[in-house]
Parts: C-alpha cells; sequence; structure tokens
C-alpha cells in the first residue's frame, strides 16, 4: 500500500554536495536496507524520507503523491532512532501513546492500539515505568512500539541495534524479521553498518557510496553479481580480492592473464575486441580452492587464523603480486610459511573493467 | 530544525520579530538613561531622550532685549542678535508668555507705545520706538527654536571631577575599587582551599559540612547584619582599649577592613559550593598519579588542582567582582558614610534622595558606576556563564 | 592616590597573608608536628593526613562560622530581647507581638508575598521565552547578550534607569519618561482598546488558563485511583498548591473582568511610583528585568541539552512548535527550571536596593528586607529589626531544606 519513488534526489549543505541522482523505487512490502560506509549520507536519505532533512534537488513520492513539502507527520511513515529517542519524561504507555493523542484518538482506540502493541513486543509488564528504568533492549522495543501503534505505512529504522549487545541484537534481528513478516502490507528502510542484518533481513539492498548509489539488488544479487569493485569488496567479509591482468582469450569464457603470474577463467562472457584489455579479476576469499594444476595464485602463507569451521590464509604482498585472503574450510594451521596455489570456478571469478563488472555491460 | 521539510517560514519570521522586541524591550532603558547621560539638563528636562537624534523644538527662556540705543530718522532703534552666537533657528516667537508664539520669523510685533519689534529667524532683532527706551524695561522675547542635536560630555566632567554637594563620584569610583578588588581576591583563595578539601580529602563529616554550605548559600545576609555591627564594634573597641589607642588613631567599627571581611565570608558559601562542584569533576586519574608519585596534598592543590581549575576560579571572581562593586547594603552597614568611604551605590542612591530631579546628573552617575560591571561583563562574558551553569545545574 | 596605595598593599598583606598560612601550616605540619621520619614516621603521616584537611578548610570555617552561621543565632536571641537603656532584657515574643501589631509589617509581608509570585515566575517565563526563541536563529547569541546585561548592573543603576522610564512631568510639559510618553499616545480608541484592554485580558486569561492546567497537574494523581498516591504530606503538599493555584487563577479571572470595566484616565501623565498596589509591580519590573537574563542563561543550556532526537521523533508522532515546546522540552528541564525559580525567589526575599532607591517603601511598596533596614538604621529598634530578620530567615528555610536535601541526595 506504499509505493516510495525517489527520482533523481540530490542533497547539499549549501555547496556541500552529500547525495545526488538518488533514483531508486521501492515496492509495498519490500525490506530495503542501505548500507555504505560511514558518512556516506545514508542517515541523510533516511531522514529525507522521513522528512527530518529538506530535500534539496529531485521528487520523493510516497504512492504517486510528491512528498518534498509534506511536513513529516504527515507522510504516513514512523520512525526508530538509533538512540531510541524515547520521551523521558513519560511512561512507557504515554510515550507509545504520545502521537495517538496528538492525532485525537479517542482513549478507547489508543488503549487498544497500545496494548496490542505491548502484546507483540512482550511489554505489557513495562507499560507503567518510565524509559529510565528498563533495559537497553526493552527501550529498543518501545521505541518499536511507538512506530506500530501508529500503523505507517513505512517504517524508518536508523542503524536501531547498534546500541545493543552482540547476543540482544540477534535476537531482535529475528523480532525485527518476525514483525516483517506479520506486517506484509508494510514498507520498511532500514540503515544498518552490519552485513549480516543486511544480507538477512533485507528484500533489496541499497549499497550508497560517493554520494549516489552504487547498486541496488537482493543481497545474493549483490553478493554473487556485484555491479562494481566498491559493491564487490563492500559485500562479504573478509572482502573480495582484487588481482590485476589482462584478457587474452575471448569468448562465452574469458582467460585473464595475471600480472602476478597465474591465469584466471571466468564464466563472464567477452567479445573479440576485448583481447588485450586491462582488466582486474575479483575472487572471494571464501571461493579460493587449493590446487595443483593451473592457478590463479600462487604464493607463501604469512599468516593463519583459525577461526574454527574455516581458516584464514593471509598470503604476503610480494613485488607485483597482491597480498591475498582465502578462507578454506576446516582447520589449516600446518599450511603456514608453505607455498599455496589457489584457483577458483570460474563462475566464482568476476572481472572487473575500470571498476565495473563486465557482466553488466 | 530548519531542516524540517514543510516548515511554514512565517513562523521564522515571528521568532525573528519577536526577539528584536524583546531585545528592544531590554536594552531601551538603559539606552535611554545613557543618551539622557549626554544631554544638558535643560535637553533632559524640556524634551524625552528619544528627541535628542532629531532637530529639537523647543520653547527657550525668556530673552531680554538688551544693546545701544541709536537715533534713526527720529525713531529710537536697538539691533542685535538675542542669542550673541548661534546656530539656533527660531521657528516662533512671541513678546508675552501668554502667547509665546504669536508671530513667525520676519515679522513685526507692534508693541503698543509707538513700539515696534521685528525678529529674524537667526536672532536677529530691531526694536524701533518713538521714544527714548532708556531706563525703561526693555521687551521679553519668548522663542521657539529648532536646535540640532547636540551631545555634551559636561555631566561627566561634573560628577567625575566636581564634588557634587561634597561627594565626589570620582572618589567614590576609588572608594568602590577598594571595596571590590581585595573583597573579590580573599575569598577565592580560602575557598579554593576549601573546596579542593570537600572535594578531594577524605576526612570524617565531610558529607556534613558540604550540606551545611549548601544551606548557608541560601542565608539571607540580612540576618548578618545587626549582630555583625556589634561585633565589629565590639573588636575595634577592644583593640582600641588594649592597645590604648584615642583620638584619630583609634579604630572605627566600621571600614573597609571589615566590609572585606564581611564580603568574604557572605561570598564563602557560593564560592566554595561551584569551586568544589568543579573540582570534584576532574578527573580523578590525575590527581591519584600525582599521589603516587609522591605528590603532597599541599602540592597536588597548588600545582595540579590550581591550575586546572581556572575556569572556574575566574567566573567566580567576576561574580563576586560584579557583587562586590555592585552592592549597597553591606556597604551601608559596613563602611562609614563618610565622603572617603562611600560608596558608587551609597552615592547613587544619595543622589536620588537629595537631587532626584538633576536628571543629567544622575544619569552620568549611573554610568560611571554602571561603566566598570558592563565592561567587565561584556569582556568576560564566557567565564560568567560558565559559572552560572556550573552552580545551578548540577 | 594614597588610598590606591593603601587598597594595593591590602590585597598584598591579604593575599600574602593567606598563601603564607596555608605554606607555614602545612609545613610546620609535615616537619615538626609529625614529622615523617623517625621511629613513628608511619603514625605520623597518617595523624598529618586526618590534620590536613582541617587545616584547609580553618579559614573558610572560621569566616563561615562568625560571618554567617553566629549571625543566624545571634539574630535569634536578638529578636526575643528588647535594649532598656543600657541593658538587654528578655522579653520572649514581644518584639514579635509588636512587629504583627504594625500594618506596615503586613504591607511588607503582602508586597514580599506579591513579589514572590510574580517576579520568579515572569523572570523564568520571560527567560524560558528569550531561550528558546534566540536558540532558533543566526544572531541569538548577540541578543541573548544584551537581554543578559543588565545582570551586570547593580540593582541602584537599574533603578536610576526605571525612574527615568516612570518619570512624570505636568501636563503641559512634555513627558521625558517613556511610559508616560507611550501613556499619553492612547486616547481611548481603537488602539488603546486593543493594547490596554484586549492585549493584558489575553495574558491575564492564559495565566489563569495555565494556572487552571496547575490545578488539575496537582490534582489527577490525588484524584485518580490506584495506589500510587504517595504519602499523606505529598498528597496535602498537592491539596495545598492546587488550592493556592486556584485561588490565584480566580484572582486573574477577577482582574479580567477589571480589564473591561476600569476607567482609564487617558490623557493623563501618570505618577506611576505612587499608584497604591500597582506600583509594587512597577518596582518588580525593575527586578524581572534583571534576572530575566540569568534564567534566559541557565534554561537557554538546559534546552540545548534536550536530545535532538526526541523532538525529532515528536515531529515525526506530529507534534506541532508549541506542542513540542510544551510537551516534550519543558517537562525535560524541568528540573533547571525549579532550580532557576528557587535561585530568583532567594533573591527576592532579599530585595532592598530597588525598593529602598526608587520608593524607600512609601505608597504602600514596603517590603520585608527595606523594613528590616528602616527598623535597624532608621528607627534603631533591634528587637523588632531582628524579628523581621528572623521572618525572611523563615521564608527561606523551605528553600534551605530541600536544597540540603537534593545536594545530601546528590552526594550519595
Ligand atoms: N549540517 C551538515 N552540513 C554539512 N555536511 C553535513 C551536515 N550533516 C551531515 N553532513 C555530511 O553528510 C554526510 C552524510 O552524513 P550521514 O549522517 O547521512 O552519514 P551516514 O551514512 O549515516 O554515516 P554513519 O554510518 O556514520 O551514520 C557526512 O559526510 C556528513 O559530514
Ligand atoms: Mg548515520
Amino acid at each position: 500500500m506504499a509505493d516510495l519513488k525517489l527520482i533523481d534526489v540530490a542533497k547539499g549543505y549549501g555547496d556541500v554536495k552529500v547525495l545526488s541522482n538518488i533514483n531508486l523505487d521501492i515496492k509495498t512490502g519490500e525490506l530495503i536496507v542501505f548500507v555504505g560506509p560511514s558518512g556516506c549520507g545514508k542517515s541523510t536519505l533516511l531522514r529525507m524520507i522521513a522528512g527530518l532533512e529538506k530535500i534539496t534537488g529531485g521528487d520523493f513520492l510516497i504512492d504517486g503523491v510528491r512528498m518534498n513539502d509534506v511536513p513529516p507527520a504527515q507522510r504516513g511513515i514512523a520512525m526508530v532512532f538509533q538512540s531510541y529517542a524515547l520521551y523521558p519524561h513519560m511512561t512507557v504507555r504515554e510515550n507509545m501513546s504520545f502521537a495517538l493523542k496528538l492525532a485525537k484518538k479517542s482513549p478507547a482506540e489508543i488503549n487498544a492500539a497500545v496494548d496490542k502493541a505491548a502484546r507483540i513486543l512482550q511489554l505489557t509488564p513495562y507499560l507503567d515505568r518510565l524509559p529510565k528504568a528498563l533495559s537497553g533492549g526493552q527501550r529498543q522495543r518501545v521505541a518499536i512500539g511507538r512506530s506500530i501503534v501508529r500503523d505507517p505505512k513505512v517504517y524508518l529504522f536508523d542503524e536501531p541495534l547498534s546500541n545493543l549487545d552482540a547476543a540482544l541484537r540477534v535476537a531482535t534481528r529475528i523480532e525485527i524479521a518476525q514483525l516483517k513478516e506479520s506486517m506484509p502490507n508494510s514498507t520498511m528502510i532500514y540503515v544498518t553498518h552490519d552485513q549480516v542484518e543486511a544480507m538477512t533481513l533485507a528484500s533489496r539492498i541499497v549499497v550508497l557510496a560517493g554520494g549516489g548509489i552504487s547498486q541496488v539488488g537482493t543481497p545474493l544479487e549483490l553478493y554473487e553479481r556485484p555491479q562494481n569493485e566498491f559493491v564487490a569488496q563492500f559485500i562479504g567479509s573478509p572482502a573480495m580480492n582484487l588481482l590485476d591482468g589482462e584478457v587474452t582469450a575471448t569468448g562465452a569464457q574469458t582467460t585473464v592473464s595475471l600480472t602476478g603470474g597465474g591465469t584466471a577463467i571466468s564464466s563472464v562472457p567477452t567479445r573479440e575486441s576485448d583481447k588485450g584489455l586491462k582488466v582486474r579479476i575479483g575472487v572471494r576469499p571464501e571461493d579460493f580452492v587449493p590446487t595443483d594444476g593451473t592457478h590463479i595464485y600462487q604464493g607463501t602463507v604469512a599468516l593463519t587464523e583459525a577461526l574454527g569451521e574455516v581458516t584464514l590464509l593471509y598470503f604476503q604482498k610480494d613485488g607485483d603480486k597482491a597480498g591475498i585472503v582465502a578462507k578454506l574450510p576446516g582447520i589449516h594451521n600446518e599450511l603456514r610459511g608453505r607455498v599455496v596455489r589457489l584457483t577458483a570456478d570460474p563462475r566464482k571469478v568476476h572481472v572487473f573493467h575500470d571498476g565495473k563488472s563486465l557482466l553488466y555491460r | 530544525m530548519e531542516n524540517i521539510a514543510g516548515k511554514r517560514s512565517a513562523l521564522t519570521w515571528a521568532v525573528h520579530i519577536s526577539v528584536v522586541l524583546l531585545v528592544l524591550l531590554w536594552v531601551v532603558p538603559t539606552f535611554g538613561l545613557l543618551v539622557s547621560s549626554f544631554r544638558t539638563g535643560d535637553q533632559i528636562v524640556s524634551s524625552g531622550w528619544w528627541r535628542a537624534f532629531g532637530t529639537q523644538e523647543q520653547q527657550l527662556n525668556p530673552i531680554r532685549i538688551a544693546g545701544e540705543e541709536k537715533e534713526v530718522d527720529g525713531r529710537f532703534v536697538i539691533e542685535g542678535n538675542l542669542f550673541g552666537n548661534s546656530k539656533t533657528v527660531i521657528s516662533l516667537w512671541g513678546t508675552s508668555s501668554r502667547e509665546p508664539t504669536a508671530y513667525q520669523p520676519g515679522d513685526t510685533a507692534d508693541l503698543g507705545d509707538g513700539q515696534t519689534l521685528t525678529v529674524q529667524e537667526n536672532g536677529d532683532f530691531v526694536l524701533t520706538s518713538a521714544t527714548s527706551t532708556k531706563d525703561t524695561r526693555l521687551p521679553r522675547v519668548f522663542a521657539t527654536a529648532s536646535a540640532p542635536p547636540e551631545f555634551t560630555i559636561q555631566n561627566y566632567r561634573n560628577v567625575i571631577f566636581s564634588p557634587l554637594a561634597g561627594q565626589s563620584i570620582g572618589q567614590a569610583f576609588l572608594n568602590t575599587l577598594t571595596v571590590a578588588i581585595p573583597a573579590t581576591i580573599i575569598p577565592i583563595l580560602i575557598a579554593a582551599f576549601a573546596a579542593y578539601a570537600l572535594a578531594w580529602m577524605d576526612f570524617p563529616g565531610r558529607a556534613l559540612l558540604i550540606a551545611a554550605i549548601v544551606g548557608l548559600l541560601v542565608v539571607p545576609l540580612q540576618l548578618a547584619l545587626i549582630p555583625l555591627l556589634n561585633l565589629h564594634n565590639w573588636a575595634a573597641m577592644t583593640i582600641n582599649e588594649t592597645f590604648g589607642l584615642t583620638g584619630d588613631r583609634a579604630l572605627s567599627g566600621k571600614g573597609y577592613l571589615g566590609i572585606w571581611l564581611a564580603h568574604t565570608g557572605f561570598g564563602l558559601p557560593l564560592a566554595i559550593y561551584l569551586l568544589r562542584n568543579y573540582m570534584v569533576g576532574l578527573p580523578r586519574d590525575i590527581i591519584e598519579n600525582a599521589k603516587v608519585d609522591g605528590a603532597t596534598d599541599f602540592q597536588i592543590f597548588t600545582k595540579i588542582i590550581l591550575p586546572l581549575s581556572f575556569p572556574a576560579l575566574a567566573s567566580f571572581a567576576i561574580f563576586q567582582f560584579l557583587w562586590t562593586w555592585n552592592d549597597l547594603l553591606v556597604a551601608l552597614v559596613f563602611l562609614g558614610t563618610g565622603n572617603d568611604q562611600q560608596v558608587l551605590t551609597g552615592n547613587l542612591v544619595n543622589l536620588l534622595g537629595s537631587r532626584g530631579g538633576d536628571w543629567e546628573i544622575l544619569a552620568a552617575s549611573a554610568f560611571v558606576s554602571i561603566a566598570v560591571p558592563l565592561l567587565v561583563f561584556f569582556s568576560m562574558q564566557r567565564f560568567l556563564v560558565r559559572g552560572l551553569l556550573a552552580g545551578s545545574v548540577k | 592616590m594614597s588610598q590606591a596605595i593603601f587598597a594595593l598593599s591590602t590585597i598584598a598583606i591579604g593575599v600574602g597573608g593567606c598563601i603564607l598560612y596555608f605554606y607555614a601550616s602545612n609545613l610546620f605540619l609535615d616537619k615538626v608536628l609529625f614529622p615523617a621520619r623517625g621511629p613513628n614516621a608511619g603514625r605520623n603521616i597518617n595523624r598529618a593526613e586526618a590534620v590536613r584537611p582541617w587545616l584547609f578548610l580553618a579559614p573558610a570555617l572560621i569566616a563561615l562560622g562568625l560571618y554567617l552561621a553566629y549571625p543566624v543565632v545571634a539574630t535569634a536571641w536578638l529578636s526575643l530581647v528588647k535594649e532598656q537603656g543600657a541593658t538587654r532584657n528578655f522579653v520572649g515574643l514581644a518584639n514579635y507581638a509588636q512587629m504583627t501589631s504594625e500594618s506596615k509589617f503586613w504591607e511588607s509581608m503582602r508586597n514580599n508575598m506579591l513579589w514572590l509570585f510574580v517576579v520568579p515566575a515572569a523572570s523564568t517565563a520571560f527567560g524560558l521565552l528569550a531561550a528558546q526563541l534566540t536558540d532558533r536563529i543566526a544572531w541569538g547569541n548577540f541578543a541573548k547578550s544584551l537581554i543578559f546585561m543588565p545582570m551586570a548592573i547593580s540593582f541602584v543603576g537599574a533603578s536610576v534607569i526605571w525612574k527615568l522610564v516612570y518619570d512624570t512631568r505636568p501636563v503641559d510639559q512634555a513627558q521625558i519618561g517613556l511610559l508616560n510618553a507611550v501613556w499619553l499616545q492612547f486616547g481611548g480608541g481603537v488602539w488603546s482598546v486593543l493594547f490596554l484592554r484586549i492585549l493584558p485580558a489575553l495574558l491575564l486569561a492564559a495565566i489563569a488558563v495555565g494556572l487552571a492546567w496547575g490545578v488539575w497537574a496537582l490534582l489527577r494523581p490525588v484524584l485518580g485511583s490506584g495506589g500510587s498516591r504517595g504519602s499523606l504530606v505529598v498528597v496535602l503538599l498537592r491539596l495545598l498548591g492546587a488550592a493556592v493555584f486556584a485561588a490565584l487563577a480566580v484572582v486573574m479571572l477577577w482582574w479580567l473582568v477589571g480589564v473591561f470595566t476600569v476607567t482609564l484616565p487617558y490623557g493623563q501623565p501618570q505618577t506611576w511610583l505612587t499608584i497604591p498596589f500597582w506600583n509594587n509591580f512597577f518596582l518588580m519590573i525593575v527586578l524581572i528585568w534583571i534576572q530575566t537574563g540569568f534564567a534566559m542563561v541557565i534554561l537557554s543550556a538546559a534546552l540545548r541539552g534536550v536530545p535532538e532526537d526526541t523532538i525529532e521523533a515528536a515531529i515525526i508522532d506530529g507534534a506541532n512548535p508549541f506542542q513540542i515546546f510544551f510537551r516534550i522540552k519543558v517537562p525535560q528541564i524541568m528540573g533547571t527550571i525549579v532550580v532557576v525559580w528557587t535561585t530568583i525567589t532567594i533573591v527576592v526575599l532579599k530585595v532592598f536596593d530597588i525598593v529602598l532607591a526608587m520608593t524607600n517603601g512609601q505608597w504602600e511598596t514596603q517590603v520585608l528586607a527595606n523594613y528590616m533596614y528602616d527598623k535597624f538604621f532608621r528607627a534603631f529598634d533591634v528587637g523588632v529589626g531582628s524579628a523581621a530578620a528572623m521572618v525572611i530567615m523563615l521564608l527561606v528555610t523551605p528553600i534551605l531544606v530541600w536544597n540540603v536535601w537534593n545536594a545530601r541526595k546528590e552526594m550519595r
């Protein structure tokens, strides 16, 4: 019931351009996650959608209605703040009913809405407490409850879990996922730093960087078919390895001869004219497999980190050979100091030219 | 807040206008007195200070015509100028107090008995008479003149350098300074040590002492007047008796020493409270580190706490200075009222009583007394604000 | 000149004396009394540490004891004795009886109560308004420092400034007091109705509504069901507060009627300071003018301390600027408002200079502090003067207790 449309949206503070050319279509029922490096403008974009920041260029529409000059309260949105932003002088019940009171709803209606939200979020025992008498997780739930009671079309979350400890964060993440399930008609936009949150919650992820959108897609799309080096490296941990090389054979499969020695075969198709093209291939650490045959990379393991289920192998930079990371299943501490050859499935070898993936030409 | 979408700018305008009004309301009274202090007494009482910047329509005091009489064509004529010098421009004039605005400049008035009088715009007049005017009273001219804005610093010269009714503001200024400076510095020193002890030393009864000081913070100093005056008198008398001081050399219960001590006592609770609050907030690590390094409490205090507490010390100093400078009650009670001891506020109150209508003197005196605090205020506002916040928001 | 030298040398002696005392006494403690060497070094260090705080505190304690604590006791005693010739006789409460039989005393009490209600309320309200408004504009700091400026001016100086504003000239002369000049602009026309009837009426109505809201807020927990009423004392205090507020609200409404029925002497210059009862307000304006800056500075800091995101949350919840101010910001800075209020209350109780300088208590403007001064230094009646001083002390005692209570809470 709430389709959001951003057309060439831009934001500047005076001469400082923070965001520009933001084009985005969000469908009812989606949970969109904004990710990106710190300071790239995620919060700013979210606050523009909320109406807390003026939009300095372009149009923003909800259900086809231009919202640029509509005050926040009339946009049908609710926002959950990173620091919860609970009103410290009001009890939980008063916090949750404040918006409804301002909207002049009847007391019966207000109580029903608050009680229902409290039940969903298991806040019923705390309704008469002040926020200072609640734990961090409970406060977070009150903040969510405060948005639920308003029954908004769009929920906005700005890093809602970043003030919680690791265990609580996982638990609350799951709660949010369930909440989303139970409200198939509401749209949610969620800002986070945490990749796991992004990958698990999102129906689509928006990667913001350098004042614009780098790529929009489902979590798997971003993981498997990143449009550019930035997204490729941003999604996944440790980051994707990038190796310089030159196209030597083209066709349905592409062969790249790498500067540091080694040859990579990718299933990305190339044209005849691409031969000799300077490219960069990308392989995720977890996609490397040890080999005895042709290798993409050969080097001495400088350091191993055994995490239990996997082991990270760190290869040293050596002349024009890049330093890379590989992730092998199992425990492989014995590989330290040894020379290891690595290759990868052609379907998992990405090819970039000029920072952009050849897949999307 | 400015960034909120859909915000009406009318509200912003309302805010600007309200603030302008508020500021005007707060500044205009002071400004009025300031302007008045640069006008002559006549100007002040004849028109509101807000007219001081425009041309003044002013009813002049009656001027009696005088001059050498000449005989011209059988008529006796006196020519001259009403003002002698002057940029004054006459807009209307008359010859009787009942009709001071009967004639335009250049008109000729018939005064009867064959006398006529013509007055020009610049004050030139011609009086003609059929008979000699020698030994008769010449007519008076009532002129309404418009004078350009005119300001003078004569009021300040008068109040500062020439004693009015035996009270010189210049002297009072010095007296006030004599009161205020020691009364500012001494309590700071005493309070700083006490505050350190209350903040960082452990001893039984500390909490009780702090509570007592918070309590003393609100004790009205009115309570202290009579007992302390008695105390001072008694102390002076005892000293006089033991040392056999008489006549001129005898100490009096009223004097600078007494007022310094009184201001010290009255200022201490706030000083200790403020400084303690500030010192408690200093990082514990620094102090403990210094202790581990073998510093004594005295060294910690002088080498670490005092320098770090500078902002709090400064803000209290400003407070205390403003307070002692502006105080009237303590000065009235503990200081003599003699010329060499009267302070500015006391002087001003006296002037209000004795010369309440002489606005030029009052205004100039008031501004002499306000000048120093205002200077301190505007140059050290930052510290003052910081001190206020440390003292109240905790 | 000699006086300057005298002052400078006293500063040197005073400061030098203080430093010498602290330095020498510490040295004496460490080197002579409990030297940290020899067989008893350990014990000596401990003893020195136990004594040192008192060395640091001694001058302050002596000064506080002598100049604040002792006078409270002494005044209490003086209020119970009467000087008869050279002797002092204990007369019990006779001084109080005499004082309460004087109409001047009751006039002072009434006026003081008036001051106590009006000045803190008006200063805090103006301060809050100024703080909220100036925080939102670019030249706010400049505006703030101008509104704050009267803080630096002495009460006497302020009195002179306002006396000029209130000055009156005879009808046929030009008015030099701003207030009369403005007053004479009104002749009973539309503007007069707007500014002298409707505007004050609106103001009074607003105050009445505020008071009514206060009554409701105070009574709600008492009337409401449930066990969270609090102790009997709290209930009684709430009821008392509500009664006072209600009474004030009625007075406001009474005045509201008065605003429309009174015949105003248009065209007549007024001697503002001699109009009985209302002249008190003209005196209060001076103190309000001074104290507003103080309230503004502190409240503005408090307002800036209100978390920005609670305000944004309220915007999203649909609150308008007024609702944000009264329902989000003000409740969050309530603690500071109370502190400002009580601080100004204390100033009000001590107010003396303004009355002395402007009316000297004539025309029914007497206040306790000036009454007391009159008794002490004009009538030389120490007994009654002390009794008046004790009344002032009594009035600040609740604040004193409350302050100490809060400080104790903070200490733990
Ligand atoms: N008032 C302002 N004036 C100028 N630049 C601003 C202003 N507010 C924010 N910015 C800039 O806008 C950019 C985006 O800020 P934003 O808060 O949206 O980042 P973010 O992506 O949310 O970062 P984080 O992940 O650290 O929260 C930042 O580079 C910031 O410096
Ligand atoms: Mg952010």
